[in-house]
């Protein structure tokens, strides 16, 4: 059971770190989704060694892949726009929204 | 009867369809319209009149209080309630006549006066919503009813007095009128909660066994509730709202500020008077002291006057004096001992709100004529507006008291009870009576005699009235002529039963003889061009003279009382409190708000990873603590 918590809380922490440091959008998307994918083997984990006779933490992994599936696709769709306003997707660019 | 919801409604429908079409409907058509529905109201009133005396007298004797129409409006819990309703007894079925009947009257007499007016839709609407709402305050079938259409009855003056609104004079007199009068209903409103608070009702006639407790505090209810009534019916020192009202359209003036909406102080006494003479017969000793002062007062000031309006205002507020007087000088509720006011108030009210609305209605055709308001404009205009004349001298007979017109009988009546309350009383009353037939003489003579006003008649050659205006004029001078025959006691009397008028001659005679005196020395003073006498007296006393001719300076006193010490020493330092200190800490909470948000706007960088840090140090942390807690 630790080597998957291992290898979840690694997938979390590179997930984080790519996700403040990567200057491209999508490189920072691609980091969200390492931390979505870490907390679902995470789920997964603890209900196959904690509770093996249950299945909610396997229903509720499946239901996040969803729920970030469909997420990807807004995220997505949001980056184009911006990529078609603004001819790049660098984060340091984006500071319209500020005060 | 429950027809007589119709009398309410139809005019409040008038004043709906008026009101808001406006412009919209021909001038004639929305004076053709008020006035068929204030005639179908005068029908039914006397309809009602005649059903309801005519019903005859129940086993005790009296006309029995009738209530065909009421619903419970406002529940307070408990059983404090507000009710809406109408309340038939003899008082307002006879104030149902009085109100229906000038109302009439003005309605088509404004027909002639108010021709061409800008706004003559509105003044007519306006009208309607003053009948509505007086005839409301009468049949109110308990306090509260009664206030709600008192209020309505001062906006409804206030509108019309300030019909002229491009006029300056109109603007102010139209706000002097509201608030003083709205002040004095402060002390009304006070009364009826304390009335109700004790007693757990607002009817008329609270139980006999509630009472017990409320005891102590009905004089001072009933006592508030008089300063309300004195705002309204102008009893002094609130009466200087009156004569500025003069500022409005004269059918007005004679409809409102002399028939009807000033004796609804009178009429609220009357209405409270069982309970007045059982619980508080010293508040209602005070109402005749204050009576009798306004009437001498108002009789000195209106002898002076040139403004003829003026002079009829100040004869208003002192014929009001004298049903105030009347009342306050009963002692107990059978009118064989000592409870004679209260049918001679009500007389004189009814026979005062026929002759003052043709003295008003009369001066309106005056004024029409010649222009002006002013008694230097008139004089000798006798041999233009014959119709005018003769009424308008039948009206100035009757308000002196000369036998056998309506005056005299009502006022007589007044004068017995003052005798019967204190010589002095009576003796003090009969002097106003003189007084009054000597202003109204010298009002008569200066308008209809005296030297012409050459230069302006020239110009502009006086002319009788139209048709629409004489004819109200005439009917009104034929009620005049005949009231005072009417067996007004068998109808209204303080306990209900019958009570047969026997003029006590010797009262009677002193009256007569006074008010010849007065209209001796008016003739003497005022038939002949010159008016050496006069005008000797005027220089001889100027200081007096000028001084009632300024009304004893009371509108100036109020006037240093609200500027110099309740604007200046009052308001002027809470309105500094309010814009330094409280609207200071509202300033200052927003400055500090403002500079905060300066200081820390920074943070909002625009850049996602370092929020995503902030979020991230922020969640480490939140876990930390919670770990080591």
């Amino acid at each position: 059971m630790e080597y998957y918590l291992v290898v979840s809380t690694i997938m979390m922490f590179v997930g984080i770190y790519g996700f403040l440091t990567r200057r491209n959008l999508l490189a920072m998307l691609i980091s969200v989704e390492l931390i979505l994918n870490s907390v679902d083997i995470n789920f997964v984990v603890f209900n196959r060694f904690l509770f093996p006779g249950q299945l909610e933490g396997f229903f509720f992994s499946l239901f996040a892949i969803g729920i970030s599936a469909a997420e990807t696709a807004v995220a997505i769709a949001i980056i184009i726009n911006i990529y078609r306003n603004m001819r790049n997707i660098q984060v340091k660019n984006l500071n319209k929204m500020k005060w | 009867m429950e027809y007589t919801i119709l009398i309410l409604l139809l005019p409040l429908l008038s004043f709906l369809l008026i009101g808001l079409l406006g412009t919209r409907l021909k001038p004639v058509a929305a004076g053709a319209f008020g006035t068929t529905v204030t005639g179908i109201v005068a029908a039914l009133s006397y309809w009602t009149a005649f059903r309801f005396f005519g019903a005859g007298r129940n086993a005790d004797g009296i006309y029995a209080t009738q209530i065909p129409w009421n619903m419970e409006w406002l529940p307070f819990g408990g059983n404090l309630q507000i009710d809406l309703g109408i309340l038939l007894d003899p008082i307002s079925v006879m104030m149902l006549v009085v109100i229906s009947t000038v109302s009439f009257m003005v309605h088509i007499y404004s027909f002639g006066y108010m021709k061409g007016e800008t706004g003559f839709q509105r003044y007519y609407s306006f009208l309607s919503l003053f009948t509505m709402s007086m005839l409301g305050l009468v049949v109110a079938t308990n306090i509260f009813q009664m206030y709600i259409f008192w209020e309505l009855v001062g906006v409804s003056s206030y509108l019309l007095i300030g019909f002229y609104y491009t006029k300056k004079e109109a603007v102010a007199a139209s706000k002097k009128a509201f608030i003083v009068t709205r002040f004095a209903d402060l002390g009304f409103l006070i009364g009826i909660l304390i009335y109700g608070f004790y007693t757990g009702s607002f009817s008329f006639t609270p139980d006999a066994s509630v009472i017990g407790t409320a005891k102590i505090f009905l004089p001072l209810a009933l006592g508030l509730m008089f300063v309300g009534g004195a705002g309204k019916s102008a009893m002094f020192p609130l009466h200087i709202w009156l004569p500025d009202a003069m500022e409005g359209p004269t059918p007005v003036s004679a409809l409102i500020h002399a028939a009807t909406m000033v004796v609804a102080g009178v009429y609220l006494v009357a209405r409270m008077f069982p309970l007045f003479i059982e619980y508080a017969p010293a508040v209602l000793h005070v109402t005749a002291y204050v009576g009798a002062f306004t009437a001498l007062y108002a009789a000195v000031v209106a002898c002076v006057q040139s403004d003829i309006k003026r002079v009829l205002a100040f004869s208003t507020i002192s014929q009001i004096g004298f049903m105030i007087v009347a009342l306050g000088v009963c002692t107990s509720a059978d009118p064989h001992e000592g409870g004679l006011g209260y049918m001679a108030s009500m007389f004189h009210l009814f026979t005062h709100a026929m002759f003052k609305a043709l003295l008003f209605l009369g001066a309106g055709c005056i004024i029409h004529a010649v222009h002006s308001n002013e008694m230097s404009a008139m004089g000798g205009l006798r041999k233009y507006m014959p119709v005018t004349h003769i009424t308008f001298l039948v009206a100035c007979l009757a308000i002196a008291g000369i036998w056998p017109l309506s005056g005299f009988f009502s006022k007589d009546e007044i004068l017995a009870a003052c005798f019967n309350f204190s010589p002095v009383m009576g003796w003090v009353m009969t002097f106003i009576a003189g007084l009054t037939a000597f202003y109204m003489f010298r009002l008569y003579y200066s308008i209809f005699w005296g030297k012409e006003n050459k230069e302006l008649h020239a110009e502009h050659t006086p002319h009788e009235a139209p048709m629409t205006m004489t004819i109200p004029l005439i009917f009104l001078a034929a009620v005049t002529l005949a009231a005072g025959w009417i067996p007004f006691g068998e109808f209204v009397s303080s306990n209900g039963q019958a009570y047969h008028i026997h003029i006590d001659w010797a009262v009677a005679a002193t009256s007569l003889c006074v008010a010849a005196a007065g209209i001796a020395l008016a003739t003497w003073m005022y038939l002949r061009e010159d008016r050496r006498v006069a005008d000797g007296l005027a220089t001889r006393f100027s200081g007096l003279h000028r001084a009632a001719y300024r009304r004893f300076y009371i509108d100036e006193i109020y006037q240093f009382i609200t500027h110099r010490i309740i604007f200046a020493c009052i308001s002027a330092p809470i309105a500094w409190f309010d814009r330094h200190v409280v609207d200071g800490f509202m300033n200052l909470q927003a400055w500090i708000a403002e500079k905060l948000s300066w200081a820390i706007k920074g943070m909002q960088s625009g850049y996602v990873q370092k929020y995503g840090i902030w979020f991230l140090g922020g969640a480490l942390c939140l876990t930390i603590v919670l770990l080591l807690i």
